[in-house]
């Protein structure tokens, strides 16, 4: 099974046999979506039935190896079977930070038991993962964290607490970044550690957006047991790691950019709100903002390819996902900022069905993050100046 | 086809480059332009040019070409862009020999295109009537005459217009538009050239009583629009692959200033002020890079219709290299203000290819209504 195309055929027969139909179709809400881990409550049979299947064949996680459960696909086959999932419109069989974080930072610097230990859940979708990275005091200048893990000989003892946790109450382990030596400059003292969120002394608190949803939460650590055979790479090199997975989560961030796959795009919104005349919109400063706002979306999808083709052809990526987060997050907020302005007062509706419960203007609301969440576009823009321009610091 | 340029393209776009920065420089321009010449590019580096295989990159083989592609040419306009070589490349190379690959007929291409190849023949499009670029907007009339047809009106902004051995010229025909090969030397053509911000000569055009056979109708009569639009699409990628260019070294050169002019004793470059800005055009400048070989990509795939791409890139192209040239000159600081700097000479090129074809403010309308709204 060298040839492409024989894969390709391979996948959409498996598909056709294996995907349940009720999973060919976009999600109804972003509330439905598969998280998978110890507490998650599935919403239909076929739902489970469909992660479980696309677990077995490893292709929740394609690339990784199949020795830690994986689909052990190269690039040019991954492409393949995310072009044949998207053909049939299947759901994403499982939403996973532990696969998306997580599992990159463990391939490349995690020992081999920890590997063992933790990919196969993973990609069954068995164990939630939670991020600790940001804290009250250390949020752009994340290397300034504080909670601190003591060394008690066989085991360490964490106190502290972390914020923007997301989906921390759901959450059944963490990765998180811990001070393990406190004498060290301060990106030289940091270890990248995880333990359960079962663990006595891990506690977490609702953070209300002005959204008003809270998908984060504070989470508090008092005297909370961290085993020493928990620790990526070695310890007190954690910040390493920390910007490695970085770089996968700014990645991701970027690929969302343009998540309006599935959704009616802005110009249509438009159109059917607010008329045309001749086939022309009917508002022209706002058709010039959405032809404008259209061309840089189609320019970053046509980035994104070619920064993919490039990888294929041995390019590294490196700072380059600065670039991809910020632009691509850039635009989602001017996404939220056309829909709220075709939406005009129906876009003010906080509560009740015919607005889907404030839909947009809830989605505008949370958008406003983009720009601040996993680096905000100024520590970025300062990234590609430096590791990028080259320009002195 | 991956979004990357393959090893025979590499090494085309580094040989070009090697040939440019030597042979062409910018200086190269501001010779020309202090040399008084008439035709707004110097014949002997035409004629190097010429011997590079440049001119016959995109007609095919049996008319005497390398039948190349466009993803060939248009990395060659790339790197002019970057020097700023004046040359009828794109107006004659590109666009009349894509013109003529599309429109002519076998005797036509017979005849035209091996003399392109040969860089014997310059051709100049003439479409444009009005101050803005609105290319359907024709009061040129061809009516038949005898066997063949009898042409009046005029064209302003015609690229190369002193040079121009042939214009291919719209006009009415009765029933919708059909496009001609009209020789400069023709009874009744009056060619005025003027010198355009670049130091490039265009010229208007006068057709007065101008005789033609029916040999020089290209195309099929009355059917020259959509043949007009195809030809502009693609005079409209070549032209963003040069702003493209013209992007990517203004912006390398201001980057460099950055690193080595200092004030209040450290390099400017450390300013936050101006890396931000620095790191904003960078990705807009990615995102250009990405427009402009998908479509040239595109027309090598033989697609049809490239008017939805080709306005894309155009206005997005028009819009960041317009930027990357101000932000060149406003980081440059004063210095960037003086004739003796070369800076200057980028937005001035940037400038006249931004509006050739239409500018961003005609291709993001464009680019709506293909999109239906």
């Amino acid at each position: 099974m060298n040839q492409p195309e024989d894969f390709r055929q391979a996948v959409r027969e498996w598909l056709e046999d294996n995907c349940p139909e009720s999973m060919r179709s976009p999600l109804p809400s972003e509330a439905e979506a598969c998280w998978g881990g110890r507490n998650f409550e599935f919403y239909s049979e076929d739902q489970r039935l469909w992660l479980e299947r696309m677990a077995e064949r490893g292709w929740t996680a394609p690339t990784w190896p199949t020795e830690y459960g994986g689909g052990g696909l190269n690039r040019e086959e991954e492409k393949i079977l995310k072009e044949e999932l998207a053909r049939i419109h299947a759901r994403q069989p499982l939403i996973s930070f532990g696969i998306s974080m997580l599992g990159p930072a463990l391939l490349k610097f995690g020992s081999e038991e920890l590997k063992q230990q933790h990919l196969p859940p993973i990609v069954r979708g068995e164990i939630r993962w939670a991020q600790g990275y940001s804290e009250p005091n250390a949020g752009s200048d994340l290397a300034s964290l504080q909670a601190r893990c003591e060394d008690r000989g066989d085991h360490f003892i964490l106190n502290g607490s972390k914020v923007w946790t997301s989906y921390g109450d759901l959450g059944d382990w963490m990765f998180c970044l811990v001070r393990t030596d406190i004498e060290a400059p301060k990106h030289k003292g940091i270890s990248f550690v995880m333990f359960d969120m079962a663990t006595p002394g891990v506690s977490t608190r609702p953070i209300r957006l002005i959204s008003g949803k809270s998908p984060f939460t504070e989470t508090i650590f008092d005297d909370v047991r961290v085993e020493k055979d928990q620790v990526i790479g070695t310890l007190n090199q954690g910040w390493t790691v920390a910007k490695y997975l970085l770089t996968h989560e700014r990645e991701m961030i970027a690929g969302s950019g343009v998540s309006s796959a599935g959704t009616m795009s802005v110009s249509k919104t438009a159109t059917k709100t607010i008329g045309t005349d001749n086939g022309v919109l009917r508002n022209t400063p706002l058709r010039a903002d959405i032809a404008r706002y259209e061309i840089d979306e189609r320019c970053l999808e046509l980035t994104i390819e070619r920064a993919r083709d490039e990888v294929k052809a041995g390019v590294s990526l490196g700072a380059a996902a600065s670039m991809f987060k910020y632009y691509g997050t850039e635009l989602n907020m001017r996404r939220q900022e056309l829909l709220m302005a075709i939406g005009g007062n129906d876009a003010l509706v906080w509560e009740g069905d015919a607005s889907k419960d404030g839909d947009t203007p809830r989605q505008w609301l949370r958008s406003k993050g983009n720009s601040i969440e996993g680096g905000t576009s100024e520590i970025q823009l300062n990234i590609v100046a430096k590791h990028i321009l080259g320009l002195p610091g | 086809m991956a979004l990357v340029l393959n090893e025979e393209q590499r090494m085309l776009r580094d040989a070009a480059r090697d040939f440019l920065t030597q042979r062409a420089p910018v200086s190269h321009l501001r010779q020309i332009r202090d040399s008084g010449n008439e035709l707004g590019f110097s014949r002997e580096l035409w004629d190097e040019i010429v011997e590079m295989g440049w001119t016959a990159i995109l007609v095919p083989e049996e008319h005497g070409g390398l039948g190349y592609g466009y993803t060939g040419l248009g990395l060659l306009l790339e790197e002019s862009g970057r020097t700023l070589t004046p040359s009828p490349l794109l107006g004659t190379a590109l666009t009349g020999a894509a013109a003529l690959i599309l429109g002519g007929s076998p005797e036509q291409c017979a005849e035209v295109l091996p003399e392109v190849a040969a860089g014997q023949r310059i051709l100049a499009l003439a479409c444009d009537e009005t101050t803005l670029h609105q290319p359907e907007r024709n009061s040129s009339q061809a009516v038949a005459a005898g066997d063949g047809y009898r042409l009046n009106g005029g064209k302003t902004a015609v690229m190369d217009g002193a040079a121009a051995d042939t214009f291919i010229v719209s006009a009415a025909t009765g029933q919708g538009i059909s496009l001609f090969l009209v020789p400069a030397k023709a009874n009744g053509v009056t060619v005025q050239p003027y010198p355009a911000l670049d130091i490039s000569i265009a010229a208007a055009v006068t057709f007065k009583d101008v005789e033609l056979p029916a040999t020089a109708l290209l195309g099929a009569l009355g059917e020259g629009q959509a043949l007009l639009d195809r030809v502009l699409d693609i005079a409209r990628i070549g032209a963003s692959a040069e702003l493209l260019g013209i992007a990517q070294e203004a912006f390398e050169r201001t980057m460099n200033y950055l690193r080595e002019r200092k004030q209040f004793g450290v390099l400017i470059g450390s300013f936050q002020a101006l890396q931000h800005r620095a790191a904003q055009l960078h990705a807009e400048i990615e995102m250009c890079k990405s427009v402009v070989l998908k479509a040239l990509q595109m027309l090598d795939e033989g697609a049809v219709d490239n008017a939805e791409l080709a306005s894309l890139a155009k206005a997005k192209l028009s819009t960041t290299a317009h930027k990357a040239a101000c932000e060149a000159i406003q980081m440059h600081g004063g210095i960037g203000m003086t004739d003796e700097f070369d800076i200057g000479f980028f937005l001035k090129r940037c400038r006249i290819l931004e509006t050739l074809y239409g500018d961003r403010n005609f291709h993001l309308d464009r680019y709506a209504r293909l999109r239906g709204y």
